[in-house]
C-alpha cells in the first residue's frame, strides 16, 4: 500500500520535472510562434508577450506573397526531393554492390568512403566552390542536389551494405538461377526488403538538403535560385527588426520538417541509433 | 559471418562460370560507377585539391598566376594570433557545450527511462530543436538574448527571477556572447544525447538492478555501479562525435556574432570561412581547414584510443 504510494508521487515528481525541463526546451519555440502572430507595433513591447494581444496572420501573407517564399519553398522542395531520389539510387547501387561481389579494388574503395566519413564537409568547401565554377555550376539548383547527394554517399553506403548484408541471400539467388539479371534481383527483390533501412536514409536526405545553408550561401547569388535556409538569412539581414516577418518565414520552413519528424520518428530513432548502440 | 559469405558467392559463381564469366566480373563495377563517380569528384578530388591549393598562394581568378610557396600558409597559421583565438574559443565552445548536453542529455534519458505517463510527448519536444535548422534556431537566439529590455532573455533573467541585476547587452561583447552561442549549443544537443543514451539505457537487462535492489543498493549506487559502466561504449561514442560537431560549429556563429565584436568570438570554421570567401585567401583558407581535419583525426583518434574499452554482461 505505502509502495503504491510512494511509486506514484515517484512518477508524479518525474512528470513535473520532465514537464518544466520540456517547457523550457519549447520556450523559445512558443516565443518564435507568437512572435510570428505579431504585428512589428508589438514586437518589442515591454514586457513581453506570450500570447499576443492582437494576433495577425499578415506576417505570414506577407513573407508568402510578397517576399517570395513561394519560390524559395519549391526551390527547396525541388532540390530536396531530387537530391533524396538520387541517393536512394546512388547509394544503394553502391552499397548492392559492396554487400554482394568480390572485385578487385573492393576494400580500398570501401575504405576510402569509411575514412571521408571523418572529414568534415566544410573543409572541402574551396576546391568544391573551385570546381562548381568550373564546371558552370555556381548559381544553380544543380550544383545544389550534386554537391548534397555526393556528400551523403559515404554514410548512407556504409548504412545500406550494412542492412543488406543482413538479409538472407536465398531469394536473390534463387532469382538468378531462375534466369533473372541483377538489375531486376536489385529492384525487385532486394529494394523491396530494404525499405526500412530506405526510408532512414530518405529521410536524414531530405532533411539534410532542405535545411543545408552554408553550401547554398556560398554558390547561389541570384535571387530567384534562393533555398529557404538562404532567404530566411537574408530576410534576417535585410529586414533586420521586423521580427515577425523573420519568423513568419522560418515557420513556413520548419514545419513541414516537423511534420515529417512526428510522423515519422520510428525511423528517425532507428537511423540515429543505427551506429551508436551495439550489444 | 565472413566465411559463409564467401562460400555462398564461391557457389554463384560456379553455377555462372560457364560462358557468363565476363559478366559476373563486370557487373560490381557497373553498380558502383555513378554513385562513385560522384563521390569521387566532390569529396575524394576536393579532398585532395585542398592539399594542393594550400601549398600556393592562390588566385581565384583563373589565368592568373598562383606562386607555389610550400608551407608558408600553414607557418603563417601558427604565427597568426587570430588563429589561436579561433582555435582557443573552439577548444571552449567544445568542452562547454558537449559537458552541457551530455550532462543534461544522460540526465532527461535517466528520467524519462523511468517515466511512464507521456514518454513519447516528452521525447519529442525534447528531440524538437534537434530537427530545427541551425538557421532558424540561431536567428531565434539572437532575438531571444536581444539586448532592449524586451528581449526575452534579459526580461525572464531581470524581471521574472531576478537573477541580474540590470539589462545585459549580451551580444556587443564577446563573453556575454558566447553566453547566447553557447547555451544555443547546448539546447539543441540535448534531444539528440537524450534519444542514443535512452537507447542503450533500454538495452540494459533488468535483473541486474532487480538483483542489485535485493542486495541494497541505493539509487545512486545502482547509477555509479551498473547503468554508467554498462553504458560506457555509448559514453565514449557520444563523446568522440560530440568534440567532432563541436570543432564543426559554424552557422551559429556565424549567423548570432558573425565572429565579432573584433574577430573575438571567431572559431576556426568561421576563421577559415572568412578567410576563404570574405579576403579570397584559398590557400591560406584550404591550410586552416587542412589544420582543423588533422586537429580533428587527432582527438578522436586519441579518445578512442584511451577510452575505448570492450564490455560484456
Amino acid at each position: 500500500m505505502s509502495d503504491r504510494i510512494r511509486q506514484r508521487l515517484g512518477q508524479t515528481l518525474l512528470v513535473l520535472v520532465l514537464g518544466m525541463g520540456a517547457l523550457a526546451v519549447a520556450l523559445p519555440f512558443i516565443y518564435m510562434i507568437s512572435t510570428s502572430l505579431k504585428g512589428q507595433v508589438y514586437v518589442f513591447e515591454f514586457p513581453p508577450r506570450f500570447i499576443p494581444s492582437h494576433p495577425t496572420l499578415n506576417n505570414f501573407v506577407s513573407a508568402w506573397q510578397s517576399n517570395n517564399f513561394g519560390r524559395y519553398f519549391l526551390n527547396s522542395l525541388l532540390v530536396a526531393l531530387v537530391t533524396t531520389v538520387l541517393e536512394l539510387l546512388l547509394s544503394s547501387t553502391v552499397a548492392y554492390a559492396f554487400a554482394r561481389f568480390e572485385f578487385p579494388g573492393k576494400s580500398v574503395l570501401y575504405y576510402t568512403l569509411l575514412a571521408t566519413l571523418m572529414v568534415p564537409g566544410m573543409m572541402l568547401i574551396i576546391p568544391q566552390f573551385i570546381l562548381a565554377s568550373r564546371l558552370k555550376l555556381l548559381n544553380s539548383l544543380t550544383g545544389l542536389i550534386l554537391v548534397y547527394t555526393a556528400g551523403g554517399t559515404a554514410f548512407n553506403t556504409f548504412l545500406l551494405r550494412g542492412f543488406f548484408e543482413q538479409l538472407p541471400r536465398e531469394l536473390e539467388e534463387a532469382a538468378l538461377i531462375d534466369g533473372g539479371n541483377y538489375l531486376t534481383v536489385f529492384f525487385r527483390i532486394l529494394l523491396p526488403l530494404s525499405t526500412p533501412a530506405l526510408a532512414t536514409v530518405a529521410i536524414f536526405t531530405f532533411l539534410g538538403a532542405w535545411d543545408e545553408y552554408v553550401w547554398a550561401l556560398t554558390t547561389i547569388n541570384e535571387p530567384l535560385k534562393r533555398t529557404l535556409p538562404i532567404a530566411i538569412a537574408n530576410f534576417h539581414g535585410t529586414h533586420a527588426s521586423d521580427w515577425g516577418l523573420v519568423f513568419a518565414g522560418s515557420l513556413i520552413a520548419i514545419v513541414p520538417v516537423l511534420i515529417v519528424f512526428v510522423l515519422l520518428q520510428k525511423y528517425f530513432i532507428k537511423g540515429l541509433t543505427a551506429g551508436a548502440v551495439k550489444g | 559471418m565472413n566465411s559463409t559469405n564467401t562460400r555462398s558467392s564461391g557457389r554463384r559463381g560456379t553455377i555462372r562460370r560457364r560462358g557468363r564469366r565476363r559478366r559476373v566480373s563486370l557487373t560490381p563495377y557497373l553498380f558502383l560507377l555513378p554513385g562513385m563517380l560522384l563521390f569521387l569528384s566532390w569529396t575524394v578530388y576536393p579532398l585532395l585539391k585542398a592539399f594542393q591549393i594550400s601549398l600556393y598562394d592562390w588566385n581565384p581568378i583563373p589565368g592568373l598566376a598562383s606562386p607555389f610557396v610550400g608551407i608558408h600558409n600553414y607557418t603563417r597559421a601558427f604565427n597568426d594570433p587570430i588563429f589561436w583565438l579561433a582555435l582557443r574559443n573552439t577548444l571552449m565552445y567544445t568542452v562547454v557545450t558537449v559537458a552541457g548536453q551530455m550532462l543534461l542529455g544522460l540526465t532527461v534519458a535517466l528520467l524519462v527511462d523511468r517515466v511512464t505517463f507521456g514518454r513519447t510527448a516528452f521525447r519529442t519536444v525534447y528531440y524538437l530543436p534537434v530537427v530545427t535548422s541551425w538557421v532558424v534556431v540561431s536567428i531565434l537566439f539572437k532575438y531571444l538574448f536581444n539586448s532592449s529590455p524586451a528581449g526575452l532573455v534579459n526580461y525572464l533573467l531581470v524581471d521574472v527571477l531576478h537573477l541580474l541585476p540590470d539589462y545585459v547587452r549580451w551580444l556587443s561583447n564577446a563573453n556575454t556572447s558566447w553566453v547566447a552561442i553557447m547555451s544555443l549549443g547546448i539546447w539543441k544537443g540535448i534531444g539528440w544525447n537524450m534519444v542514443i543514451f535512452l537507447a542503450a539505457l533500454q538495452g540494459i537487462p533488468t535483473e541486474l538492478y532487480e538483483v542489485a535492489a535485493i542486495d541494497g543498493a541505493s539509487g545512486w549506487q545502482r547509477l555509479w555501479r551498473i547503468t554508467l559502466p554498462l553504458i560506457r561504449p555509448t559514453i565514449v561514442f557520444v563523446l568522440v562525435m560530440l568534440v567532432i560537431g563541436g570543432f564543426q560549429a559554424f552557422i551559429s556563429i556565424y549567423l548570432i556574432t558573425g565572429g565579432g565584436p573584433m574577430q573575438r568570438t571567431e572559431v576556426l570554421l568561421s576563421y577559415m570561412y572568412n578567410q576563404g570567401f570574405k579576403y579570397l585567401d584559398f590557400g591560406y583558407g584550404a591550410a586552416l581547414s587542412y589544420l582543423l581535419a588533422a586537429l580533428i583525426f587527432g582527438i578522436s583518434f586519441t579518445q578512442m584510443h584511451f577510452l575505448q574499452r570492450r564490455i560484456e554482461y
